[in-house]
């Protein structure tokens, strides 16, 4: 009796009350034959005391942020999270509701979502956002497809310079389907406006522009955008929401589309996921949108209040005419995001970002005064820089680890023309003596 | 009283510093930056009782029970939230060195082949992030199957039951996959004469629920994935309602080629107000080189990531997926065992053949005798008699203090309410529940009214939908900017809304 | 249920009027009831051409959506815009301001399945068969 909340006694009556000898007599549907097969083989139960050591152990063969200063990023960061965030978030009216469908007993939940929405319109600038996708990968998949239903082209130009996690996600989404992605090459770290312009035509449904780039660097997106819309196609942006606190926001160059991994929004890294998939654009694509939409309305007093909305695009009503398949959205995580926003609010998010800023220029600096060691590209950057290393970038990491720092990212996995480069960031969180202690460590 | 959007409650100036000063002199801001960022400025003691007295406007497991049918509302342990919070877990990055995170590769790894065994099939990926995505990565292997045999071509065409969810043919359609929807019978079962009569060699797949959304346990299963076999085609199966049979029956015994689970039912994760979920996805031997990359795999006593995949059909997540979920579903497994496990299928059946035992003959039924983890009952007496419809009575349900079953899903029955108690609830929870749907029978008869108008108790009443759909506002505007449409919809939120309305 | 007799309808819920060589269409008072309050239509543009068995748009109302089949072939001559800004016209009126597309036939000779009100009346009784 685990978690089950019936006694023999009440399984006795409840028995009766069916009309059945036993539970046995519930499961006579199932041919005898396939029952006889299901016996499970993956241990005995343990109790909570156990299964907290067996985990506990498991987690300490891990190496977390708590005991190495972390200088990963390349698209989940290590920001602070406050600690309101998880003390709301955590509170289970929200985490044990279900997707507000009975819109009368989940106000909470929607008014969250709409105050999420709204947020992300204010961070980015955008015209509208939904209740959130999956995650940033996905929701550039997404981004895709929503392009092509608005145009009804299906060529797509993606610079290299765009994060390979999502292109790799964006290519499974699209296999098999008539569509062409075509990728851009970079020069000295942002993507090759030359390359890029000299390939777009009429039958371009959108161009992408990471911003910044993976490599950190900050792309000409101004330039971009009007190369882009000269030519019919949308701009699609895929932002860092941290890095708005100080850059122009995707609205401000006419992005069609923005979409991001909120992650970095107070969500705590958990290897990689949960985090969960910004998507934000023109209103006037709103029928076109993938996902969950929350808006406002009144009952019959006329009081104000939220539901879903615009259903009829989803794929519980249309089925296989949906603008997609999406069920469920993050909302979880949404509401992480939203907390994070309004505890930091503009100032808090300013100085977030630029401290990230002003740390990750200390540390190229100090790095690149290392011997053997050189920043690889000279554009403009955020809070991420690409290195030139030495020796190998595993090599290198090592040695950090012994220092108990976590070391950079491995370009030279993804980019063949990048071997020995490492990808460092900093977030507001690494501290001087940190940072002096990478310099001296490499 | 309605609680102010967190917009109205900035109140410019207030300020909450979490950050140390700079410790690194500022450098030179080689970019245009920012102008004005309109974001809320609130205190954190306002934000808190703001999001608080938000949390008391929603109905939640962990408040009041939940039969939300299709959904497996079931409790949620807390143990899973402590071990997914502890630092070794919350705090490491994905891109970590391997050597780093042997403890996340080992959850990963002993996810996969404990789901495995329980799908009784021969390995499993916990890449997908949800139900839909794990559907769309299943039919990415079975395309990616049908073509390493030179059939891609021609397999174009997916069977899927008119009783299947929604997200069975769009994730279909997202594949560039045609749809033909056979009939179910009124138990909700394939009709197997139009099964056959939709097979040929065009057919990639069949996908089927079992049990199915009607809470009935496929009974021609075998004869039906063997049809499926004969024509060259594989069988998914939507494993929404694991909860039925976990430990009674190996989908993969029943002839299923790959099917995914919804830990976020099955396995206690947190619905979370509509995610995030996790949807792994196990199969056969057949389509193993087709999961997607990286698969992690056991070299001696070392645990690592292996992205020499050729056949595979790719990533679907920018990472290796939802892992924090994942981590949750094992630790809920592990509390289990394999005992566990099947007495969470027993109970959960127990619940439901109660409540339908306790509710027949007041509402038609579309379980004959009896049902798997939920029940289907139907409103059509009530409304034919009383002019009461489902949608009614699911409104009326928070006054008593529990949450509506599904309505009008499966379309297959009229008036259908769909309840799924989960093997969670006490007997004495159950009971109320059965008394509240009894008592709001005899409020049909008595007093129509009083349901046409519910919720009463709630922090508002029926919503006009119809007007939140013309008047499109997605995003609060200060009231200068607001420009969203002021038209004099007529208020009509009580009519009746039509079917196919899904909760 | 209003079934005006003049009008000719589709076993698919649209009706038709004719005259001369130009047909109006639009969805029939039972179709607009069953879907419920309308909040969006989609009408293809002036010029576009439209057959029997291809939708030519779509109507939906907050739970259902509908394609819009036309039950003529030929070329779309005007566009009820109006119903696309006011969709609760559909609901109101579904026979007279509620018309969604013009049409110039191809052929003037009409397609044998449509039905006449009493057909259409009978039709709708018997649940649809």
């Amino acid at each position: 009796m685990t978690y089950t909340a019936l006694t023999e006694h009440d399984k006795a009556e409840m028995l009766r009350t069916i009309g059945v000898a036993s539970i046995d007599d519930l499961f006579a549907d199932i041919p005898a034959a396939l029952r006889q097969h299901a016996k499970l083989d993956i241990g005995a139960p343990l109790s909570e005391l156990e299964v907290r050591r067996k985990m506990n152990s498991l987690a300490a063969r891990n190496v977390n942020f708590d005991q190495a200063a972390s200088f990963l990023g390349a698209g989940m960061y290590d920001h602070y999270i406050p600690a309101v965030v998880p003390a709301i978030a955590s509170r289970g009216e929200f985490a044990t509701a279900y997707t507000p469908y009975q819109a009368e007993t989940s106000q909470g939940t929607l008014q969250v979502i709409y105050e999420f929405q709204t947020l992300l319109c204010q961070l980015t600038g955008m015209e509208m956002a939904n209740a959130s996708l999956y995650d940033g990968a996905t929701a550039l998949a997404e981004a895709l497809f929503m392009a092509m239903a608005v145009t009804k082209r299906s060529r797509f130009l993606v610079p290299r310079a765009v994060s390979p996690f999502y292109r790799r996600v964006v290519n499974t989404y699209m296999q098999g389907l008539p569509v062409a992605i075509e990728e851009i090459p970079f020069a000295d770290g942002i993507t090759d406006a030359e390359q890029l312009t000299s390939r777009l035509s009429k039958d371009v449904a959108a161009v992408v522009v990471q911003q910044p780039n993976f490599f950190g660097c900050l792309e000409d997106v101004q330039a971009i955008g009007e190369a882009a819309h000269a030519q019919g196609a949308l701009l699609i942006s895929v932002f860092n929401p941290v890095s708005l606190g100080l850059l122009p926001p995707p609205g401000s160059y006419e992005a069609d589309i923005a979409v991001a991994e909120g992650q970095s929004l107070g969500i705590a890294a958990q290897f990689g996921g949960p985090g969960v998939g910004l998507f934000c654009c023109r209103k006037k694509f709103a029928r076109f949108a993938p996902g969950r939409l929350v808006g406002t309305t009144t009952d019959e007093q006329g009081r104000e209040g939220f539901t879903l909305t615009l259903q009829t695009r989803e794929q519980h009503i249309r089925r296989e005419k949906a603008t997609s398949n999406i069920c469920t959205n993050q909302a979880l995580c949404a509401l992480m995001a939203s907390i994070y926003l309004s505890a930091m609010g503009p100032q808090g998010l300013k100085n977030c970002a630029e401290q990230s800023y002003h740390k990750a220029h200390y540390a190229a600096k100090a790095v690149a005064k290392s011997k053997g060691y050189e920043l690889a590209f000279k554009a403009p950057f955020f809070h991420e820089f690409a290195v030139r290393v030495p020796s190998s970038v595993a090599e290198v990491n090592q040695r950090l680890l012994e220092k108990s720092i976590i070391g950079g990212y491995d370009l030279g996995r993804d980019y063949p023309e990048l071997e020995n480069v490492m990808l460092l960031c900093c977030t507001e969180k690494r501290t001087r003596e940190e940072i002096d202690l990478l310099a001296n460590a490499l | 009283m309605l609680e102010p959007l967190l917009f109205e409650l900035s109140d410019p100036g207030q300020y909450n510093d979490y950050l140390p000063a700079l410790d690194v002199p500022e450098a030179k801001l080689d970019m245009p930056a920012r102008a004005a960022l309109p974001l809320p400025e609130v205190d954190e003691h306002t934000l808190v009782r703001h999001y608080t007295r938000l949390s008391h406007k929603n109905f939640s497991i962990d408040t009041e029970f939940y039969p939300l049918g299709s959904c497996t509302m079931k409790y949620n342990p807390k143990i899973n939230e402590v071990v997914a919070s502890m630092p070794g877990f919350a705090l490491a990055h994905p891109l970590q060195d391997e050597s780093t995170v042997q403890g996340w590769l080992e959850v990963l790894y002993e996810a996969q082949r404990i789901l495995a065994e329980v799908a009784g099939l021969d390995a499993a990926t916990v890449q997908p992030l949800a139900g839909a995505q794990g559907e769309f990565c299943g039919l990415l292997m079975i395309r990616a199957y049908h073509e390493s045999r030179g059939e891609g071509k021609a397999r174009t065409r997916i069977v899927v039951p008119d009783s299947a969810h929604g997200t069975n043919p769009a994730s279909a359609a997202r594949c560039g996959f045609t749809v033909t929807q056979v009939a179910s019978d009124e138990h909700g079962c394939v009709d197997m004469a139009h099964m056959r009569e939709a097979m040929g060699p065009d057919v990639a797949a069949v996908m089927i629920t079992n049990p199915n959304t009607l809470g009935v346990f496929e009974k021609d299963i075998e004869k039906l994935t063997a049809l499926a076999h004969e024509h060259g085609a594989l069988v998914y199966m939507d494993g929404a309602n694991m909860n039925a049979i976990l430990g009674q029956v190996k989908p993969g015994d029943t002839g299923v080629d790959v099917m995914h689970f919804n830990v976020h039912k099955t396995f206690s994760t947190p619905h979370g107000g509509g995610g995030p979920g996790a949807g792994p996805v196990a199969v056969r031997k057949i389509l193993e080189p087709f999961l997607p990359t990286p698969y992690v795999v056991k070299q001696g006593d070392r645990f690592t990531f292996d992205y020499d995949r050729p056949q595979s059909v790719g990533a679907l997540h920018g990472y290796w997926g939802n892992s924090g979920i994942v981590l949750r579903a094992l630790t809920y497994i592990l509390r289990h065992g394999s005992s566990g496990l099947q007495e969470i299928s027993e109970n959960a059946v127990l619940a439901a053949n109660y409540i339908l035992a306790r509710l027949r003959g007041v509402y038609a039924t579309a379980n004959e005798n009896i049902c798997k983890h939920e029940c289907v009952l139907s409103a059509s007496e009530l409304r034919a008699k009383y002019g009461v419809s489902a949608w009614d009575i699911a409104k009326r349900l928070p006054d008593y203090g529990f949450h509506a079953p599904t309505v009008y899903f499966p379309t297959i029955v009229k008036e259908s309410l769909m309840i799924e108690p989960t093997e969670t609830e006490t007997k004495v929870t159950l009971d109320a529940f059965c008394d509240a749907m009894l008592k709001i029978a005899e409020e049909a008869a008595s007093d129509p009214d009083l349901l046409h108008h519910a919720p009463h108790t709630m922090p508002v009443g029926r919503l006009d939908e119809a007007n939140a759909a013309r008047c499109l506002n997605l995003c609060w505007a200060a009231p200068e900017n607001d420009s969203s449409c002021q038209n004099g919809t007529p208020h009509d939120a009580h009519r009746e809304v039509p079917q196919a309305s899904t909760y | 249920m209003n079934v005006p007799a003049d009008l000719k309808y589709s076993s698919s819920d649209e009706w038709i009027r004719v005259e001369g060589d130009v047909a109006t269409i639009g969805i029939t008072d039972y179709a607009q009831h069953e879907l419920g309050e309308v909040v969006y239509v989609e009408l293809p543009e002036v010029g576009a051409t439209v057959s029997p068995d291809v939708s030519f748009g779509v109507v939906e109302s907050v739970k259902a959506v509908s394609e819009l089949l036309s039950p003529v072939a030929g070329e779309v001559i005007a566009v009820n815009t109006p119903v696309s800004d006011e969709p609760a016209i559909i609901n109101d009126a579904p026979y007279t301001d509620g018309w969604m597309i013009r049409v110039k036939l191809s052929d003037t000779n009409l397609p044998s399945d449509l039905m006449d009100a009493a057909a259409y009346t009978a039709y709708r009784a018997d649940g649809g068969h």
